[in-house]
This record gives structure tokens, sequence and C-alpha cells, in this order.
């Protein structure tokens, strides 16, 4: 077994572990997190295509190399906005039930009673 | 060679472990630190994939900034949560651990059947470097051969800074984001962030320029470029600048507004959106590269500064 | 000449491995921050300065010696810094208690 198919292996067996984080985790936070392994799951495995790719006095194919560039900044735009509607969301949910008592304290809910906020946003 | 696979194997072990724990451990925090080693590792993987430019943005975002990013957002949002929500059951766990296998199997087999003579687009990009005078094929592809890529993403990194800013309520709009630093002055820190962004603004200005020849490019140098900004905001230095002042409003869309703006010139002079005139095709990249590192670094230091929260006035 | 320049290397990246070890012994059995952040700083930084000068004869031309030294500089720099912050939190945590 050639080195760029163990690590495509591990690419594969890193998706469903970031598969599993996403969806049985119930912070959102860490939601965000093993989405964000579950993205470099999936890059490895374009640069496993890449490295077979090798050619033309490469050591692999660039497309799918330039292509996972990309992918990895635009998943970190995509991180910084999650984690910014996250915290928004914490406050908004914190300002309408301050006094909630139990473990479910903060967490985000569907607000049921959205014309009680009041106005200013 | 024995020791090149062993060693690769125990990479792909050591990766694996550190992302299970990720997903499994408890507290935030650790988890947090582990995706932070295990994007380190993973720049690793890419380096023996023979994907440097790769590894270096993976380990400058995945192994840097995000982990700034989520580690503030882990110490923001400590005071929201009493206690953890609670966990789904054993059951569910074990049908979503079956899914998960599944699609495991799924994509493993898929990495076990690919194509042997594998298709590649290298003999075309090479081809096509040799017409820009450029020595790295990463960038060659980025700025030359799928350069509308490379244009977009600048535009998507624009189109979340402007979601970030937008999150914040309407009395907040014009204002800055939160000081990033705590109270109470770290002298180490300080000193630090007096020490280290003269040498970091020369290894990232160097990255940038490095990036037509050897790995390298504008995204990695304005990474680091970014990280520079962020230390010596962390430090106390300088605060997060307020979204309404327009010269940063103007540095933010600099970049992606010249690099469009090349595209119309290639469409009229070339005959092509973003096609370069054959003798100035290795100047026009650099310029490109060169006038878009500012605005790169900006954006990447504003989307982890967060939307802004203090009222306009102050 | 040059075998034994390659067997410098390997001693000194040998040596530089073993102090890594011994950074991270000292991380899982000492007791608290104080001691387990000086395993680290310590060792680890000398196990790095060991493997930077079992690098520096494989690499061709005075630049990358340079880089490489820059490497370890900032590492240098930079740990120390984080370990003065994570010190400075621990105190501030053992005080409060």
């Amino acid at each position: 077994m050639s080195a760029a198919t163990l690590y495509g292996l591990s690419a594969a067996a890193l998706v469903g572990i970031g598969l599993f984080g996403l969806i049985t985790h119930p912070d959102p936070l860490r939601k965000i997190l093993a989405f964000n392994l579950l993205g470099g799951g999936v890059f490895l495995l374009f640069g496993v295509i890449a490295r077979r790719g090798a050619a033309a006095g490469f050591g692999g194919d660039p497309v799918p190399q330039a292509i996972v560039i990309t992918g990895i900044i635009v998943g970190f735009s995509a991180t910084a906005l999650a984690v910014a509607l996250l915290q928004r969301l914490f406050e908004e949910n914190n300002r309408t039930a301050p006094q909630a008592e139990g473990s479910m304290q903060g967490a985000p809910t569907v607000s049921s009673h959205d014309g009680d906020r009041g106005g200013g946003d | 060679m024995i020791v090149a696979g062993a060693f690769d194997l125990a990479l792909a072990v050591t990766v694996l472990a550190v992302a299970t724990w990720c997903v499994s451990v408890r507290a935030t925090f650790a988890a947090v630190v582990a995706f932070v080693a295990f994007g380190l590792l993973v720049a690793v993987v890419w380096v023996r994939l023979a994907a440097v430019d790769v590894a270096l943005t993976e380990v400058a975002i995945q192994g840097g900034i995000v982990g700034v990013l989520l580690l503030g957002a882990t110490a923001s949002l400590r005071r929201y949560k009493a206690a953890v929500a609670e966990r789904s059951g054993a059951t569910q766990r074990l049908a979503v651990a079956v899914f998960c296998a599944v699609v495991f199997l799924a994509l493993a087999t898929a990495v076990l059947t690919l194509p042997d003579p594998a298709p590649t687009l290298a003999p075309p990009v090479a081809a096509s470097l040799l017409a820009f005078g450029l020595g790295n094929p990463v960038t060659g592809v980025l700025l030359g051969y799928r350069a509308i890529d490379t244009l977009l993403e600048t535009v998507v990194l624009l189109l979340a800074l402007i979601g970030v800013w937008s999150i914040s309520p309407d009395r907040s709009w014009g204002g800055r984001p939160l000081p990033m630093h705590s109270a109470g002055r770290a002298d180490a820190l300080v000193y630090f962030a007096r020490l280290l962004p003269p040498v970091g603004i020369v290894i990232g200005v160097y990255i940038v320029w490095v990036g037509a020849d050897a790995p390298g490019g504008k995204f990695q140098g304005g990474t680091i470029l970014a990280a520079m900004w962020m230390l010596v905001m962390m430090a106390g230095l300088r605060n997060p600048p307020s979204v309404a002042r327009s010269g940063l409003r103007l540095l933010l869309v600099a970049g992606p507004a010249f690099f469009f703006i090349v595209g119309l010139a290639g469409l009229a002079i070339s005959g092509g959106f973003l096609a370069y005139p054959a003798p100035y095709a290795k100047p026009i990249i650099l310029l490109i590269e060169l006038v878009l590192t500012p605005s790169v670094a900006v954006t990447l230091g504003l989307l982890v500064a967060g939307p802004p929260v203090r009222d306009a006035r102050q | 000449m040059s075998f034994a320049l390659d067997v410098l290397s390997v001693v000194a990246i040998s040596a530089g491995a073993f102090f890594f070890l011994a950074g991270t012994v000292g991380l899982l059995r000492f007791p608290d921050t104080f001691t387990r952040l000086h395993a680290l700083t310590k060792a680890d930084n000398l196990g790095l300065g060991l493997v930077v000068l079992g690098l520096l004869p494989q690499v061709d031309g005075a630049l990358g010696a340079l880089k490489l030294i820059v490497v370890w500089l900032l590492i240098l720099s930079s740990g120390a810094t984080v370990a003065q912050l994570i010190a400075r939190r621990a105190r501030l945590i053992a005080r409060s208690r």
C-alpha cells in the first residue's frame, strides 16, 4: 500500500470522525470544530488524488492543490461567520431568558415568543 | 522504503488519534487545543503528499488563525453555559456511528478503486507555466490557469466579513469590535508584540514574494501579516479599528477591485476575462499578488476580531 | 568529511529527540503547572536547538542555514513568552483559591 493510499484511508476515517462529532455533539461550538475536522478530511482526500496525478516533473497535480488552498480559506471564512452568528445567538437568547434554571440555560432555543423581545434590532 | 512507510503509518495513526480525542473530550478548551495540534500534524501529512503550498496554508490557517478564533469563542461563550446540555442517548449515538462507518467504508472503497493511470492536469499546467514564466505550479494555477477561482475567493472573504459585521445590532454599527486584550498588562506579551512584528512582516512579505518560484503566495504571507496585527491587538498596543473608517473600507476593497479591473482589462486587450497579455504576464501576476496581500491580511484580521460591539459614538 | 558531518547530524538529532522525550515525560509526570512549564520550555527548546544543529550540515547554502537558525530563535522567543503568560495565569488562579 503506497503512502498516498494510506493517507487516503485516513482521510476517509477523518470524514467519518468529523461527521460523528458534527451529528452527536450537542454544543454548537463543538459542531463547528467537528465540521472543520470533516473539511480537513475532505481536503486530504483531494490531496491524495493530487499526489496520484504526479506528472510533468511536479510532485503532484497542482490543480487539486490550488483548489484545496481555496477551500481552506473559504472554510475559515465560513467558520468565522459561524462563530460570530453563535455569539450573537447566545447573547440574544440570554437576554430573553436570563433567569432560566436547569441544564439548558444559555443554550440556543427556538424562541416561540419573538415579539416579546422589543425593538432595537 | 521501510522507514518512510513506518513514518507514514505512525503519522496517520497519530492524526486519527488526535482527531478522535478532539471529538470525544469533554472540555471545549481541550478540544480546541487538540484541533490546533491536528492542524499541525495534517500539515506534515501535506508535506508527505508533496504539496508544500497547501501545508503552509493549512498550518497558517487551521493551526493558527482558526485556533485563535475558536479559543476566543470558547472564552466568551463560557459565561453562557451553566451546564452541558444533555447528550443524545446511547442507541442514537450507535446509529450515528453506524452511519459514519458506512460513509467511511464508501470513501475507503473509492480511495482503493481510484483509476490507475491517474488522470492529471499537470501537463497543461506545465505548458501554461512556461508561458507565464513562473516557477511555482500552484501559483501558476491560482493566478493564471484558474485565476477566476482566486478572484471569487477574495470576494467570498469580503462577503464573509460583511456577514460578520452585519451580525452586530443596529446601535453598534460603525463602532469598534471588542478589544482583544484582557484587562491587566502582561508585560511579556507586550514585549513580544514589540519584538516580533517587524520580523514577522519581513517574513510575510518574503513568503508572498517567493511564491512566484517556490512554495508561498499571498494567502500564506497575508495570514502571517494578519497574525502580526492580531498579536499587536492582543497585547493591547492597538485597538481594533472602527468599521466605519473609510480608509479601512478602501483597503479591504482595493485588492479584489484591482483584480477585477485587471480581468476586465484582459477582456479588452487580450480577448478573455483575466487573460494576461503574453509578455507582461509575470509582472501583472506579481502586481496582483502585492496589491491583494494587504487586503487579504486586513480581511483575515477583521474576521477574527469579530462584529462591532461598541457604540459608534466611542 | 561528509561522512563525519552525517554522523554529527545523526548524533545531534538523536540527542534532540531524547530531550523532547524527556520534556514529554516531564509534562506527563510532574504534579502541577509550574513544574510542567519548566520541563516543557527547558527540555523542548534545548531539544529543538540540537535538532537544528544537526540539520545545519545538511542544508546547502548559507541562506538555508540562516532560515533554520531564525526558526529556532522564533520558537525560542514564542515559547518563552507563552510560558510566562501561562505561569502568570496559573499564579492568578492559585491565588484566587
